[in-house]
């Protein structure tokens, strides 16, 4: 068994809500809100980006080491959750990027209230159905055997978690954690919301939507759908970049948020665009 | 006054090409390969073997899988009415209703009456939490399930017993406004309930609503914690009278005229052991179990009850009491033995037909247990033995 924070070690979201947060680097904040992977495998990109901003990267309820209140199953709670806790914080000007899963939960968030965001990145995001009842839009991650769902998930070979018979058992742990935190928040309707694409058109947060060009869980074609269900958003696709495509390809996607127009006109290192 | 007997197959359908053609006999096997007139035939002889089963003196089991050619009974509710217009005196044991896997506990509810009555109140009601393989093929989410089973048991239980008009439920799980079933069960206050499980920390809860448990192909050490589980509670209680009557064991039983048959039988009854081949994301989906063992299972270092068992020899089958096979005397004496090891239980389910085993051998397996083992059960009586 994994040894959780507690409401001493951890950091308080709201109530009983305790996760673990990992806060680097230094700039404005860039709230990162993680996948299946879970925040320590995202290290690499977390680096990318803490040259740029203060990256506060939590293990959402139930993922990681962060205890996982009863109440709080589903998308909606973890929503709420961030919400307040920026709130509590006073954080403004928020750059809000969300990885798989953890864009669902960032598109959720950017619906109800953008108050606090300056932008919205979304890589390789699940959450909105875009194709009819009998497309399997989403890749069944709970049905397939571990080597195809490794090369669904990284397109290189440094990501994948190969054979696990031969792994760290911690490393093991993590994953059967994050797996069933999955399944508690994402099983049914399976790793979406059916409203969310309704209401993405509420968006008012410049929006980049980037995408693993081999993404065997998403298709590109999926991103795109979702990108063009948000006001502006831009589209961007990363090579050699699997589902993880922040694993596969840390530097390229963290360029893509640090070098972002938008992000260098806010820093003032570019005139803005009218 | 001795244990009662249950009669039980899973109606297989065995006729499969062979394993290493495919990789899950559950949920991806495409039912292409099922023959509609086969299928049909097996449900002629397994109803008929039922029907000798009642007509020997033994009461009658069925369940229900999904998706799956070991268990041709998708649906127990279906089977349940069947049997109980087929049989005239046995009781009919649904083991169980996979509550949490539907979603619409009144319907059982309303099942359930139903077949009490078409039955004139022989039936016994059985609760599942569900296995694991059947979460893909019911889509049903892998958590919460033991909240979503007993809350659905307690709508299931409020909807038989109530009678004065609508009442409502808003709980987490469930939602129904207006619940007045019609018929209300045969038998008052309400059938007897069954709940099956593997391990002791399930069983305070079992005892709490006097239900009878069981425990499936377990063994001795496994069903002896259980059962002492269901005592203690049951001694807090102040039910300890006749507890023996509210524990149950399920094993895979043949009885032969030698032991040479019996021991035959039971190799044929192992296909249920042996063909339940499963892909580790279908037999351990996540956060239907704690996540360490699921770990366990990812590193290769556990894969669970069922791989452990199904490796084991006959003769280590035996031992452990997941199988009672031979001659009367034989059987007999592996029941009087398993009795004495978990401490004494009142009812006994006999898996007595699986995979190829045909009609003859199955009847000759159901009517030698029943004239030859059963008379001599009596000594076996609740309260007997006091662990």
């Amino acid at each position: 068994m994994l040894t959780l924070i507690d409401e001493g070690s951890g950091t308080q979201l709201r109530d009983d809500a305790v996760v673990d947060m990992t806060v680097t680097g230094s700039g404005p904040p860039l709230l990162l809100l993680h996948g299946v992977e879970g925040t320590a495998a995202d290290s690499e990109f977390v680096s990318a980006l803490s040259a740029d901003f203060t990256v506060y990267a939590p293990s959402h309820p139930g993922f990681g080491l962060s205890p996982r209140p009863n109440w709080c199953d589903s998308v909606d709670d973890l929503a709420y959750l961030y919400l307040d806790w920026m709130r509590a914080q006073g954080l403004d000007e928020v750059t809000l990027v969300g990885l798989q899963f953890g864009g669902w939960v960032a598109a959720e968030i950017a619906i109800r209230d953008s108050s606090r965001l300056s932008r919205l990145v979304l890589v390789d995001s699940v959450g909105v159905k875009v194709g009819g009842r009998e497309e399997r839009d989403i890749a069944d991650v709970f049905a397939m055997p571990r080597t195809e769902l490794d090369e669904r998930m990284f397109a290189t070979p440094h990501g994948r978690r190969g054979d696990l018979r031969l792994a760290d058992p911690d490393a093991v742990l993590h994953i059967a954690r994050n797996e069933e935190a999955l399944a508690v928040y994402g099983w049914e309707p399976y790793l979406h919301n059916p409203r969310l694409s309704r209401w993405l058109a509420r968006v008012d947060t410049p929006t980049t939507v980037i995408w693993g060009e081999q993404d065997g869980i998403v298709t590109p074609d999926y991103g795109r759908r979702l990108a063009a269900l948000i006001p502006g958003a831009a589209f961007e696709t990363v090579a050699d970049a699997g589902h993880c495509a922040q694993i596969d390809q840390p530097s390229a996607v963290a360029q893509l948020i640090t070098h972002d127009k938008g992000f260098l006109a806010t820093r003032g290192l570019i005139a803005a665009e009218r | 006054m001795t244990m009662n007997i249950y009669y039980f197959t899973e109606a297989p359908y065995p006729h499969l090409p062979p394993a290493e053609t495919y990789p899950s006999v559950r949920n991806s096997l495409p039912n292409g390969l099922m023959d509609p007139d086969i299928a049909a035939d097996l449900w002629d002889r397994y109803l008929l073997e039922w029907q000798i089963a009642d007509e020997a003196g033994l009461n009658v089991m069925v369940n229900e899988h999904h998706s799956t050619p070991t268990c041709l009974n998708s649906t127990v509710p279906v089977s349940a009415a069947v049997l109980a217009r087929l049989t005239k005196n046995a009781r009919i044991l649904i083991l169980g209703n996979p509550v949490a896997n539907r979603n619409d506990p009144v319907r059982i509810a309303e099942e359930m009456a139903m077949i009490d009555i078409l039955s004139r109140g022989r039936l016994d009601v059985g609760f599942v939490r569900g296995v694991p393989f059947e979460i893909a093929p019911t889509n049903s989410a892998p958590t919460m399930m033991s909240e979503r089973l007993y809350e659905g048991i307690d709508l299931i239980r409020k909807a038989w017993t109530s009678h004065d008009g609508p009442f409502n439920w808003e709980g987490r799980f469930y939602h129904s406004r207006q619940v007045n079933i019609w018929p209300r069960p045969y038998q008052q206050p309400a059938p007897p309930m069954w709940v099956s499980t593997t391990t002791p920390s399930s069983v305070r809860r079992i005892a709490d609503y006097d239900a009878t448990v069981a425990t499936f192909m377990l063994g001795h050490e496994g069903t002896a914690k259980v059962f002492a589980a269901y005592r203690e509670r049951a001694a807090e209680l102040g039910r300890s009278e006749g507890v023996e009557s509210k524990l149950a064991y399920c094993g895979l039983v043949y009885t032969g005229k030698t032991d040479a048959e019996g021991l035959e039988g039971a190799r044929k009854l192992l296909w249920y052991l042996k063909s339940n081949k499963v892909t580790f994301e279908y037999a351990q989906p996540p956060a239907y179990g704690p996540y360490a063992a699921r770990a366990e299972g990812l590193r290769g270092v556990y894969n669970g009850f069922e791989t452990k068992i199904r490796s084991m020899s006959l003769e280590g089958l035996i031992d452990n009491g997941t199988v009672f096979a031979g001659s009367p005397e034989t059987v007999r004496g592996q029941i009087e033995r398993f009795y004495e090891l978990v401490g004494g239980y009142g009812n006994m389910i006999l898996m007595g037909q699986a995979g190829f085993m045909g009609h003859d051998e199955t009847v000759a397996g159901i009517r030698t247990f029943a004239d030859k083992v059963l008379p001599n059960l009596a000594h076996l009586q609740a309260g007997a033995v006091h662990a």
